[in-house]
């Protein structure tokens, strides 16, 4: 197996598993994000649980990871490298913020969801890319 | 609006199985889970790195394919009209294009590495968020 064909199979299986994990937590559902988000309301802690059983797994394997010289398949890490917090930064946050609020999607579910066959979910996701795409557009 | 029931457990598993995911591209491809980065790098592919984006896309469908397949149901429901899906899904895209990330890229991962960007980006949007949701839900009220 090549290089590029082993590295195409892990970021299939890496996006399985990410799948997975969107579906059994139901995070595909818009309902169930909006009512994480709705503290005032039928508040719905699952998001934490899912966010934190992420993050309970990356926190130390990240750390254990990135002491390698190297990932397995390819010849240096892709990482982001700045580490200063701009105003671009905040405002895209706090613009993604307030789309998430109104919908009650992210990328991730976004694309899984698709998969209900929902006209709206599609719209969304039509809008999003349109979205991503203006700004890599535009940009410098 | 739909009520949801609390779910801890399956809310766990899944959250292990998201950060399993981005164990593994970064171990073995060296890149972040990040999934506005790689739907968005679909759209302007740079060399070498469109492959690997498509195949993690079409894997994401996959397992929630799998899902769909073997409990019959993906469970979605939609909380808003059309027309604001529209404009949702334009704020998403802009803001995690320029804002860098999302919930996975910022929220799972760059809080994986404990990257400051990253935590005050998630609090920021973890803010507007909630603050929208009261909006449209407690101010407005009736829902969208």
């Amino acid at each position: 197996m090549s290089a590029g064909t082993a590295r195409g199979l892990a970021a299939l299986i890496a996006g399985v598993l990410f799948g997975l994990g969107l579906a059994i937590s139901q995070m595909v559902n818009p309902a169930k994000v909006l009512n994480f988000l709705d503290v005032a309301g039928h508040w719905d802690p699952t998001l934490a649980l899912v966010m934190g059983g992420a993050l309970l797994i990356t926190i130390p394997a990240f750390r254990f990871v990135l002491k390698r010289p190297a990932p397995l398949l390819d010849g240096r890490f892709h990482l982001p490298t700045r580490n200063d917090v701009d105003g671009r930064l905040i405002a895209g946050a706090a613009l993604f913020g307030v789309g998430w609020g109104l919908g009650g999607l992210c990328p991730g579910p976004a694309v899984a969801a698709t998969l209900s066959g929902a006209g709206a979910i599609l719209i969304f996701l039509l809008a999003m890319l349109i979205g991503s795409w203006l700004v890599s557009h535009f940009q410098a | 609006m739909d009520t949801t029931a609390f779910t801890p457990l399956t809310g766990l598993a899944g959250g292990l199985l998201i950060g399993l995911s981005a164990v593994l591209l970064l171990l073995a491809n060296g890149r972040i889970a990040g999934i506005s980065g790689i739907v968005g790098g679909l759209l302007a592919p740079a060399r070498g790195e469109w492959a690997w984006r498509l195949l993690f896309v079409v894997g994401l469908v996959s397992g929630a394919a799998v899902y769909m397949v073997s409990t019959g149901s993906l469970g979605v429901s939609v909380q808003a009209a059309w027309p604001v899906m529209a404009a949702a899904g334009l704020l998403v895209g802009i803001g995690t294009r320029l804002g860098s990330g999302c919930t996975s890229g910022h929220g799972v991962c760059g809080i994986g590495r404990l990257s400051a960007r990253s935590m005050i980006a998630t609090i920021v949007f973890m803010a507007t968020a909630g603050t929208t949701v009261f909006i449209v839900r407690h101010v407005v009220g009736g829902g969208v």
